[in-house]
C-alpha cells in the first residue's frame, strides 16, 4: 500500500550532496514531494527533510539507497515514530473582509497571522501540517495571488533525537 | 615534506603502493605529468584513447584484487573515461580515476576542456571528489582508495583543478595513516542470530541450491566458499560475474544460471526449496520473470550491501556482511552441529539434477563444415589447459565463453557483467597482463566489440602485453541478430556488419601476428601455435558459422522453467 513517509536526513555539509540525494531519486524513479534541506547548529552537517509517497518495499529501498550515499550520515522515518511535522506557507491575496476575517480566526489558533500589509494586499505566514495547508489553500484557492510553501519539516517527539 | 599538488598525487599513489597508472596527458594534468616524468615507482601506461585506459584499470583491477588507477585529463579526457568507470561501477571494481579538471577560477565559465566531471560521474562511482585546495590533495587520495576498496567496491573520481597541482606552489605533505569518516562504516560481519536461522533453513532443506556471484570473487572467500559446498554437498550455481569461485569442473557445479544459464542450474533454481545467495544480487538475467522466480523457495541473501537485500527479490534470512567472515561463522557453527551432509541426505534432488542433465543443454551441431565459436571456445580451454585469464566483450561470444571455457579460479573470467559493455575486453586484456606479465592472457571476442577500443593494439606492442585475440568473427553482431531471429522474425535490422577489415593485415600493421583460420581442422593448431608464441600478441580471426545462436535462452520476461533449447537438442523448448 502506498503512503506518505517523512524522512529526515543528516547530510554532510558539502557542495553536491543535496545533487546526490536528488538525483538518486530521478535516477531511480522515485517520487518526491517536497524537499527541504539546511545547515543546522553544527555547520559542518546539515538537515534534509524530504517527503516521498510510495509502498513499503519502495521506501525501503529508498532508506537503504539514501544511506549508501556517502555523503548521508543517518537517516530517520518520521512516519515509523511519534513524530511532529510542519509546513509554514506565505500567501499573497488581495485584502477583502471576508479574507480578514478568516485569517482573525485562524490567529486564534496562532495559524495564521498577517506579515505584511501593503495597499490593498496582504501577505498570511501560515503555519501547520502539510495536510492542513492542503486543505486551506484549495478553501481559498480563488483569492490567492501567489503561494510559496516551505516543504515539510519534522522531528520525532519525545526522547528520539537524530543526532551523530 | 614540502611537495606540489603534482606532486602529492603522485607521491599518494607511491604511497599507496600504486603500480601502473593508466592514462592520457592533456592540459590540465600537465603538471601531475610532470611529476611523473621526474620519478620511477608509479609506473605510467600511455594509452591510446581514455576508454581503454579505465578497461585496462579494471582487468588488472579484477585479475589482482588490487585497485585500478586512471589519470586522464578535464573535458573530453574525462567524458571518454565516462564508459569505463560506470562499467567499473555495475561490477563493483575498486577504481580510482582522477581527472583534471580547468583552474579554480575559471571553473563554471565554459572554460575550454571544461565539463562538470562530478556532475557528470555522480550517477556511475560511488563517490566523487572536486579537490578545492592543495591541502587537501592528500586526504581525498587516501578517502579514494580506502572508499574504492572496502565495504561493497567501486570506482572513486578525484578531480583535481590545474591550479592546485603548480609546482610552484609547495605545502607540507604527509600521507594519512586511516581515515575515518563518520558517514562511512560498512559492515563487516554478519549478525549471528541471522546466521543461526540460516542453518536451521540449510538443515531442513529437500531441493537445496547454492547460487553464488561476482562478491565472492571480489570479497576473496573462494576457499571458504568451496569449504561450505564440500561440506554441504548440495548443487551450486554461478552467476556471470561468479565463475571460478567455486571450480567450474567440480562435480557439484550444475553451470550458470539465467538467460544463457544451463537447463539443470534453471530447472533447480524453479524448483527448489531454499535458495542460498552468495554475493549475488539476483539480476534481472539472472531471475527472469520476477512473479515466477524460484517459486517454493526460501531464500538466505548474504551481501555486504543492505541495498540489495530485497530490492528485486524478497528474501527470507538476510545475512548483511563481508561473505568471508559470514561463511566462516556458517562453517563454525555446522561444524558444532555434528550433523553429516552427505550427498545421500539429498539423493532423491542430486537424482532428479542428474535426469536434467542428461539433456545435454549445451550439446551443438558437431557435423558441420563450418567452424562453431562453440568448438573453438572448446580447443582454446584445450590449448590452455583450462588455465588462462580469458577476458571478454559482449554477445554472443561472452556467452560462449562463459558456457565453454569452465573456470577453475577466481579471477580468471574478466568481463562486463552488469553494464555490458562493448570494446571491454582488449584493453581489459592488456590490464591483466600488467598483472600477470608470465600468464596466457586470451581476449574472446567478435568482429563488432573488438572495433570498440581496437586502437589500444597499438599500446599493447610499446609495453609489450602480449595477448592472444580470439575474434569470433561471423559477420554479425551476433546478440542483436539472435534477438532480431527470435523476436523479429529474423529482420535483422543493421545487425549485419558489411566492409569489415581485413584483420589479419590490421594486426600486422599494429606490429602484431595476424592469422585467419577458416577451416575447423585448423583452429587447434592454429591457437597451439599462437600460445606458443609467449612474447607476441597474435589477432586470430576465426571465419564462424554465422547462424549459431546461444543456447538454451529464457527469453525476456519468461520464467526459469521456461527454455528455448538448441535445434540440435532433441528436445525444443522445455517447459516443465
Amino acid at each position: 500500500m502506498s503512503r506518505q513517509h517523512i524522512i529526515s536526513v543528516l547530510l554532510e555539509n558539502e557542495a553536491g550532496a543535496l545533487s546526490r540525494v536528488s538525483g538518486l531519486f530521478s535516477a531511480r524513479a522515485y517520487n518526491i514531494e517536497s524537499l527541504t534541506v539546511a545547515p543546522t547548529q553544527d555547520p559542518t552537517l546539515s538537515r534534509l527533510t524530504l517527503v516521498t509517497v510510495g509502498n513499503d518495499e519502495t521506501v525501503e529501498q529508498i532508506k537503504k539507497q539514501l544511506n549508501k550515499l556517502i555523503d548521508v550520515v543517518k537517516l530517520i522515518d518520521l512516519s515509523e515514530s511519534f513524530s511532529l511535522e510542519r509546513e509554514l506557507a506565505l500567501l499573497k491575496v488581495k485584502k477583502t473582509d471576508v479574507m480578514v476575517q478568516k485569517i482573525e480566526n485562524l490567529s486564534a489558533e496562532s495559524l495564521a497571522r498577517v506579515t505584511d500589509d501593503t495597499d490593498d494586499y496582504l501577505i498570511i505566514e501560515l503555519t501547520g501540517e502539510k495536510v492542513w495547508l492542503d486543505d486551506f489553500l484549495s478553501s481559498v484557492e480563488d483569492e490567492v495571488l501567489e503561494v510559496v510553501r516551505t516543504g515539510v519539516i519534522g522531528l520525532s517527539r519525545g526522547e528520539r533525537s537524530l543526532t551523530v | 615534506m614540502e611537495l606540489s599538488g603534482g606532486e602529492i598525487v603522485i607521491q599518494s599513489l607511491k604511497d599507496e603502493g600504486v603500480e601502473y597508472v593508466f592514462g592520457y596527458p592533456g592540459g590540465c594534468v600537465l603538471h601531475i605529468y610532470d611529476a611523473i616524468f621526474k620519478q620511477d615507482d608509479v609506473k605510467h601506461v600511455l594509452v591510446r584513447h581514455e576508454q581503454g585506459a579505465t578497461h585496462a584499470a579494471d582487468g588488472y583491477a579484477r585479475s589482482s584484487g588490487k585497485p585500478g588507477v586512471v589519470l586522464v585529463t578535464s573535458g573530453p579526457g574525462a567524458t571518454n573515461a565516462v564508459t569505463g568507470i560506470a562499467t567499473a561501477y555495475m561490477d563493483s571494481i575498486p577504481m580510482v580515476v582522477i581527472t583534471g579538471q580547468v583552474p579554480r577560477p575559471v571553473i563554471g565559465t565554459d572554460a575550454f576542456q571544461e565539463v562538470d566531471t562530478v556532475g557528470i560521474t555522480r550517477p556511475c562511482v560511488k563517490h566523487n571528489f572536486l579537490v578545492k585546495d592543495v591541502a587537501d590533495i592528500a586526504e581525498t587520495m587516501k578517502k579514494a582508495f580506502y572508499l574504492a576498496t572496502s565495504g561493497r567496491p567501486g570506482p572513486v573520481v578525484v578531480d583535481i583543478p590545474k591550479d592546485i597541482t603548480d609546482p610552484n606552489v609547495k605545502v607540507p605533505y604527509q600521507y594519512p595513516e586511516e581515515v575515518i569518516m563518520r558517514s562511512y562504516k560498512p559492515t563487516v560481519s554478519g549478525n549471528i542470530g541471522q546466521t543461526r536461522k540460516a542453518i536451521k533453513l540449510i538443515k531442513e532443506a529437500k531441493r537445496p541450491v547454492i547460487y553464488s556471484g561476482g562478491g565472492v570473487i571480489l570479497g576473496e572467500a573462494s576457499d571458504e566458499l568451496r569449504q561450505l559446498c564440500h561440506t554441504l554437498n548440495f548443487p551450486v550455481t554461478q552467476t556471470l560475474m561468479g565463475l571460478g569461485a567455486f571450480p567450474g569442473t567440480d562435480p557439484q557445479f550444475i553451470g550458470m544460471l539465467g538467460m544463457h544459464g544451463t537447463y539443470e542450474a534453471n530447472m533447480s533454481m524453479h524448483d527448489s526449496d531454499l535458495i542460498i545467495a552468495i554475493g549475488a544480487r539476483f539480476d534481472d538475467r539472472v531471475t527472469g520473470k520476477i512473479a515466477e522466480f524460484c517459486p517454493h523457495a526460501k531464500i538466505i541473501h548474504i551481501d555486504v550491501d543492505p541495498a540489495s537485500i530485497s530490492k528485486t527479490i524478497t528474501v527470507d534470512v538476510p545475512i548483511v556482511g563481508q561473505v568471508k567472515p559470514i561463511l566462516l561463522d556458517m562453517l563454525a557453527q555446522l561444524k558444532s552441529l555434528g550433523e553429516t551432509f552427505d550427498r545421500a541426505r539429498i539423493g532423491a534432488w542430486w537424482n532428479q539434477i542428474d535426469e536434467w542433465r542428461g539433456v545435454d543443454c549445451l550439446a551443438y551441431e558437431k557435423n558441420t563444415d563450418t567452424i562453431k565459436p562453440q568448438f573453438v571456445i572448446e580447443q582454446l580451454y584445450n590449448v590452455t589447459k583450462g588455465e588462462a585469464f580469458v577476458t571478454s566483450d559482449v554477445g554472443q561470444h561472452q556467452m560462449f565463453a562463459a558456457q565453454y571455457y569452465p573456470f577453475d579460479k577466481p579471477r580468471r573470467w574478466i568481463n562486463s557483467g552488469g553494464l555490458g559493455t562493448m570494446g571491454f575486453g582488449l584493453p581489459a586484456a592488456m590490464g591483466v597482463k600488467f598483472a600477470h606479465p608470465e600468464a596466457d592472457v586470451a581476449c574472446v571476442t567478435g568482429e563488432g566489440s573488438i572495433q570498440m577500443c581496437l586502437q589500444e593494439l597499438s599500446t599493447m606492442l610499446q609495453y609489450d602485453t602480449p595477448v592472444k585475440v580470439i575474434n569470433l568473427n561471423n559477420g554479425y553482431l551476433g546478440m542483436v541478430r539472435q534477438w532480431q531471429e527470435f523476436t523479429y522474425k529474423s529482420r535483422y535490422s543493421h545487425s549485419y556488419l558489411e566492409a569489415l577489415p581485413d584483420f589479419k593485415k590490421l594486426a600486422e600493421a599494429y606490429g602484431h601476428i595476424g592469422m585467419q583460420i577458416t577451416k575447423k581442422e585448423d583452429v587447434e593448431p592454429a591457437l597451439r601455435e599462437a600460445f606458443s608464441m609467449k612474447d607476441r600478441t597474435v589477432f586470430m580471426d576465426f571465419l564462424t558459422d554465422t547462424k549459431e545462436n546461444v543456447y538454451p535462452m529464457i527469453e525476456a520476461g519468461k520464467a526459469h522453467n521456461d527454455m528455448v533449447m538448441a535445434p540440435s537438442s532433441k528436445y525444443k523448448r522445455i517447459l516443465a
